[in-house]
C-alpha cells in the first residue's frame, strides 16, 4: 500500500511470495525503486511486475538524461499505465506507484489490471488488501503528520497479513520525502496485534 | 562568391577544403531574403511578430501564414521558404504528440527545441536532400516558465532573451537589445514587437506586409494564440504613431 501525508508518501508492503501454497521467499522486498524518489509496490505476477519495473526504470533513466531533471510521478505512473494496457492480454500485474517530486510534491497513483490510472491520496493492493478496505477508509486522515502514516500504513498491512493467507512475513517500509527515503523494517515478532480471538 | 564553380557547393554531403558545406551556407541566403519575423521572451509568456510580405494583392488577407501551432503551447515562427516552414511545423507536431503520447504531458520547450533542430540537422548530412531553407523561432511556455529558442538551418539552436531572423533581423536585434527583457509583460512586448516589426520594414524594397502577432502567455492560458484584434489594432496603431514620430524629428 502507499500513503500520501503531509510532506511526502509511505509505502508499505508485507514480504511473502507464493507458488501455490509453497512460500517461495519469506523476506521479499516488494517496494522497488524505480527513481531516486519514485517507488513502486508490485502486486499479481512478480515475473511480469519485475520484468515491468525494470522496462519503467530505463525509460525514466533516459528521461532524466534527455530532460536533465528527474521525472514526475505522474510521468512514471504513466509509463506502467501505458505498458500495462497495451499488454493487458499478456499481463497480470497492478502496480501503485508513489513518490515525492518538485512539481507536484507527494502523489501516489494505482494501476489496474486493466490499465487503468488512478490518482488517491493513498491506495491498497493485493490479495490481503480486500480485508482492510473498511479499515483504511475508516482510519485514513488527510494531512497526517509522519508518525501517524506510519503507524497507519503499518497497521493495515499487519492487518492483512493477519487475515490473508497469501500475506505474511514483515513488514517493509519506505517513508519519501524531498529529502530522501528512509526504510523502516519490522520484523516478524514485532508486528503490531489485534484481536485474534 | 567564391564558392561558385569550385564544385565544393553543389551538394551539402561534402565539405570544401577549408571545412565549410556552401549548401548550409546558402540555405542561411534563403532566410536572409525573406521578411523579418522576432521572438520576445518576456516575464509572463512569449510573444512572436512576423513582418509577412504579400506577393500580390490578389491574395486574401490572412492567407500563407507565418506563425503557426505545433501543440497547445508551443508557437513557430518562421523565415524562409514557407513550404519548408510548413513542413517542419508538420514535424514538431508529430514530435510533441509523440510526446504526449508517451508521458501524458505537454512537451517541455528544451525537448521540443531539441528534436526539431535534431530534425533539421539531419538535411544536412545527405546529397539527395538540400537543407530546410528556413529559420525557426519556437515559442512556449512550459513548466519551467516561458522559452524562446531559435533553430537554424544548420540544425544548431539556442535558447533567447529575444532573436530576430530575416532580412531586418540586424535592426531588430539592436532594437531587442534596448529593451529590458525580464522585466517586461507580455502586453508590453506585443506592442515592442509590433512597433520593431514596423521600423526594419523596408517600405521602398518591399511592397505590402501584414503583421503576424502571437503568444503563449498567462493571459491566454498557456496557450500559443494569436493575439486578440483589439490588442493586435492597438499594437499596430501604437507602432504606426512612433513611426510617424520618428519621421518627424527626422
Amino acid at each position: 500500500m502507499a500513503v500520501q501525508f503531509a510532506d511526502g508518501v509511505i509505502v508499505g508492503a508485507d514480504s511473502r511470495t507464493t507458488t501455490g501454497s509453497y512460500i517461495a521467499n519469506r523476506v521479499t522486498d516488494k517496494l522497488t525503486p524505480i527513481h531516486d524518489r519514485i517507488y513502486c509496490c508490485r502486486s499479481g505476477s512478480a515475473a511480469d511486475t519485475q520484468a515491468l519495473a525494470d522496462i519503467v526504470h530505463y525509460y525514466l533513466q533516459l528521461y532524466t538524461v534527455g530532460e536533465g531533471e528527474p521525472p514526475r510521478v505522474n510521468t512514471a505512473a504513466n509509463l506502467f499505465r501505458e505498458l500495462v494496457y497495451q499488454n493487458k492480454d499478456n499481463l497480470s500485474a497492478s502496480i501503485i506507484v508513489a513518490g515525492w517530486d518538485k512539481h507536484d510534491g507527494p502523489s501516489v497513483y494505482t494501476v489496474t489490471l486493466a490499465g487503468s490510472l488512478h490518482k488517491q491520496p493513498f491506495a491498497i493492493g493485493g490479495s490481503g488488501s480486500t480485508y482492510i478496505y473498511g479499515y483504511c477508509d475508516a482510519t485514513f486522515k488527510d494531512g497526517m503528520t509522519k508518525e501517524e502514516a506510519i503507524e497507519f500504513t503499518k497497521n493495515s498491512v499487519a492487518l492483512a497479513m493477519s487475515r490473508d493467507g497469501s500475506s505474511g512475513g514483515v513488514i517493509r517500509l519506505a517513508v519519501i520525502t524531498k529529502d530522501g527515503v528512509e526504510r523502516i523494517f519490522t520484523p516478524g515478532n514485532a508486528l503490531p496485534r489485534f484481536w485474534e480471538g | 562568391m567564391s564558392s561558385i564553380g569550385t564544385g565544393y557547393d553543389l551538394s551539402s554531403s561534402t565539405y570544401s577544403p577549408d571545412g565549410r558545406i556552401f549548401q548550409v551556407e546558402y540555405a542561411f541566403k534563403a532566410v536572409d531574403n525573406s521578411g523579418t519575423a522576432i521572438g520576445i521572451r518576456a516575464r509572463d509568456g512569449v510573444v512572436l511578430a512576423v513582418e509577412k510580405l504579400v506577393q500580390s494583392k490578389l491574395l486574401v488577407p490572412g492567407s500563407n501564414k507565418r506563425i503557426q501551432s505545433a501543440d497547445s503551447h508551443v508557437g513557430v515562427a518562421t523565415a524562409g521558404l514557407l513550404a519548408d516552414g510548413r513542413h517542419l511545423v508538420t514535424r514538431i507536431r508529430e514530435e510533441a504528440q509523440q510526446y504526449r503520447d508517451f508521458y501524458r504531458s505537454k512537451i517541455p520547450g528544451k525537448v521540443i527545441a531539441e528534436r526539431a533542430a535534431g530534425y533539421v540537422q539531419a538535411f544536412t548530412l545527405y546529397s539527395s536532400v538540400r537543407p530546410f531553407g528556413i529559420s525557426a523561432i519556437l515559442a512556449t511556455v512550459d513548466r519551467d516558465g516561458p522559452q524562446l529558442y531559435m533553430v537554424e538551418p544548420s540544425g544548431v539552436y539556442y535558447g533567447y532573451k529575444g532573436t530576430a531572423i530575416g532580412k531586418g533581423k540586424q535592426v531588430a536585434k539592436t532594437e531587442l537589445e534596448k529593451l529590458k527583457l525580464g522585466e517586461l509583460s507580455c502586453r508590453e512586448a506585443v506592442k515592442e514587437a509590433a512597433r520593431i516589426i514596423y521600423t526594419v520594414h523596408d517600405d521602398v524594397k518591399d511592397k505590402d506586409f501584414e503583421l503576424e502577432l502571437s503568444w503563449v502567455c498567462e493571459e491566454s492560458g498557456g496557450r500559443h494564440e494569436f493575439v486578440p484584434k483589439d490588442l493586435a489594432a492597438e499594437a499596430e496603431r501604437a507602432a504606426k504613431a512612433s513611426l510617424e514620430d520618428e519621421m518627424d524629428e527626422d
